[in-house]
């Protein structure tokens, strides 16, 4: 049983922070941020989102929202309690969400009506929330197994129309609530064979919403499986429903304004990408140092052993769906070396961890370190230690990293990780499954690279090969996510939508390239993306972005020759290329100069974008040497 | 737990609840009395007392529920 943000620790001095919140706006959205990161109350969160809602940004400011993400709440029942747990749980990852909700019942109207609020507030995501009464109230017990069809058929029609407005009018993501398992049985256990129960159409509703939702890009809020988790007591109460038409209970409020949150910020692409593992009674009980290989507890014998083994187990799963894995452990490194590489009942492999520290480095350093050598940002590391005192340290010291309030008992440790909900992901790629394996290879290279001091000899012995196409629909998947989650080598920081994505390959005035780069190590995926769009004599990119993985193999060179090729074939004159400068993107502010271009020219006016254009003429482009070799695919 | 007692941990749940501490509770301190003390209000505040004070509100209960008094009536009775 669950109830609650229960992965995150309690606040003891709620009240006396609340009181003396800064007036600064820079320190107050720091000091909610922090406020945040705690096991909050529903009126605990009301209370945070009243001085969200009022904060304003600094002039000045550095501390702000990462974005700005607009929901619109298309509900059937009383959902204005909701609100304030969604903007809080937003807050909880930097994002600063607006919620609107339509008026009571009147979501068919609104997205009908050109004139209605719900248009003027323009939503990016649109919620739909309707629940099992407003859904089934017509199935009666009985009906006939045809009308009870009838019925769910006419429920997922009416529901996928709604989709499929929302879409087309607001061109935004949709987002479909499961429905909650709210009526009481009246057969019972083979409820099923009932055809008039409402209990076991919500059921078979939820299974076809659930293709419908795949088959339309429509992504679904699993109310129904927390429901099967917490019991449903916890989030629905049947009194409450009579009285006011909630039909989420309040204290299950910070819970489904999380799972709203943790869904927004993997359509984002900021979930989080790396699990930080402590060794020493975190994935094997004991301390190998003083216990020995012999002395520690994994494995069959006993249930502590087996726990440690079921986490385990977890955390190589993780990996295999692509989140990077590292230790950070106050270690000898040799030692605990020796339990990965000799311990028979590890199910963990030293390949699949990343970046391994163990060492008496203070872990904040440590995990500093790791960050740095994966090229991920803080923020996307959860730190999972069973010591609360290193936890409370960490989380002071490294206040952006996730560090969940491990439960004592090991065995609970999987399921407190799958509550946080950290790893958040709306679909898994090719390069998702392929990630360890990679950094793992770039772990390689990089030992190679240190024990070589000839930079242009070692480039060569990568023998690397540069492998581009147009996009594809086959790669479609990978371009979005690249384009929506590259932050830093991003020298416009464009996001596109599918939709988008797809109109470029229609263009014919326009070229999308999506490259890979393989070396004698192994593939490294798609690590690029280019955008570019004719006009009249001139080449515009629009987007030229990379993965920070292949950073400094010359793969900028060798994407310019391509480009050039490209550009020649269309028939123009000039390369133009636009740097828009963001908070993260600092790494490519001389991108275009070091490859070649020139400041573009000014007319008399000079527009913001204009300033940070450059061009390239053709014909005074020479191909640049690189050592790599191209090869179109 | 004395009646002053429960007095002193419901101020603080309602000021909690409704975000200022402009009331002092009396036993016939009703919610057209108190600033914010709406219909949803009302449920936080019966949410809050069940958690704080470990017990479940019935709906005939609730619908009887008239003053401040009548609600630590309630709650001693569950004690």
């Amino acid at each position: 049983m669950n109830d609650g943000l229960n992965w995150l620790p309690r606040c003891d001095d709620f009240r006396p922070r609340v009181k003396a919140l800064s007036l600064n706006g820079n320190v107050r959205w720091q000091e909610l941020v922090e406020l945040a990161a705690y096991n909050l109350d529903f009126v605990q969160t009301n209370q945070i989102d009243r001085h969200l809602l009022d904060w304003q940004p600094e002039a000045t400011g550095t501390e702000k929202p990462i974005q700005t993400v607009r929901i619109a709440i298309l509900s059937s029942s009383t959902v204005s309690h909701l609100h304030a747990a969604i903007r809080v749980a937003g807050l909880r990852r930097r994002i600063q969400i607006f919620v609107y909700e339509c008026d009571f019942g009147q979501y068919r109207q609104e997205l009908l009506d050109p004139h209605s609020n719900l248009y003027s507030f323009q939503p990016n995501i649109v919620l739909f929330a309707f629940d099992g009464y407003h859904l089934l109230g017509s199935v009666r017990a009985g009906s006939s197994a045809q009308d009870a069809e009838a019925a769910l058929d006419a429920a997922l029609a009416g529901v996928s129309e709604c989709w499929s407005l929302a879409k087309s009018v607001f061109g935004c993501t949709v987002i479909q609530q499961a429905v909650l398992p709210i009526f009481a049985d009246i057969l019972g256990n083979n409820e099923h064979r009932f055809a008039g129960s409402r209990a076991s159409l919500v059921v078979r509703m939820n299974s076809r919403l659930r293709k419908l939702a795949d088959q339309s890009g429509t992504h679904v809020l699993s109310v129904d499986h927390r429901a099967a988790r917490d019991g449903i007591e916890f989030w629905h109460d049947v009194a409450l429903w009579h009285r006011s038409k909630q039909e989420i209970r309040p204290p299950a409020a910070p819970l489904y304004g999380d799972l709203v949150g943790r869904l927004v910020a993997a359509l984002l692409g900021r979930s989080s990408k790396c699990l930080v593992l402590d060794l020493d009674n975190t994935i094997w009980g004991g301390v190998v140092g003083d216990d020995g290989l012999e002395g520690i507890v994994l494995g069959q014998g006993s249930a502590a052993g087996e726990a440690f083994v079921a986490f385990q187990s977890y955390a190589s799963m993780l990996s295999e769906r692509g989140i990077i894995l590292a230790v950070c452990s106050k270690n000898d490194e040799a030692v605990a070396l020796k339990a990965f590489n000799e311990h028979p009942e590890m199910v963990l492999k030293r390949s699949q961890i990343a970046s391994f520290k163990a060492n008496w480095t203070d872990k904040a350093t440590n995990i500093r370190t790791i960050a740095a050598e994966l090229n991920i940002g803080l923020d996307s590391l959860i730190f999972a230690d069973d010591n609360p005192f290193e936890r409370s340290l960490l989380r002071k010291e490294l206040p952006m990293v996730n560090v969940p309030e491990l439960p004592e008992d090991p065995a609970l440790y999987p399921q407190c990780l799958a509550d946080a909900g950290y790893f958040e992901s709306i679909s898994i790629t090719d390069d998702d499954r392929a990630r360890t394996a990679q950094y793992q290879l770039n772990r390689v290279r990089a030992e190679l690279m240190s024990s070589t001091t000839d930079m242009d000899g070692y480039l060569q012995s990568l023998k690397m090969v540069l492998q581009w196409r147009s996009f594809d629909k086959i790669g479609l998947q990978r371009t979005v996510q690249l384009i929506n989650k590259t932050n830093q080598f991003n020298l416009t920081t464009r996001r596109y939508t599918e939709e988008a994505v797809l109109a470029v390959m229609s263009d014919p005035d326009a070229i999308g390239l999506q490259l890979r780069l393989i070396d004698k190590f192994g593939d490294n995926g798609i690590i690029a993306i280019i955008i570019g769009k004719r006009n009249d004599n001139d080449l515009l990119l629009d987007t030229w972005l990379m993965s920070c993985r292949v950073i400094g193999r010359k793969v900028e060179q060798a994407t310019l020759n391509i480009l050039v090729d490209e550009a020649k074939r269309l028939g123009v004159q000039r390369i133009i290329g636009e740097y828009r400068p963001t908070e993260k993107n600092g790494m490519v502010r001389e991108h275009y100069q070091k490859l070649g271009f020139s400041k573009m020219p000014f007319g008399a006016v000079q527009t913001e974008d204009e300033r940070h254009s450059y061009v390239l003429p053709l014909d005074e482009y020479n191909v640049t040497d690189h050592p790599i070799q191209l090869e179109r695919a | 737990m004395t009646e002053p007692e429960i007095y002193s941990d419901l101020t603080t749940i309602m000021q909690d609840v409704l975000m200022h501490d402009d009331f002092v509770l009396t036993p016939d301190l009703t919610a057209k009395d108190v600033e914010g003390w709406d219909s949803f209000k009302m449920i936080e505040i019966i949410m809050a007392v069940e958690t704080h004070f470990n017990f479940k509100v019935q709906s005939r209960q609730l619908d009887s529920l008239n003053n401040v008094g009548d609600l630590v009536t309630l709650i001693k009775a569950s004690r």
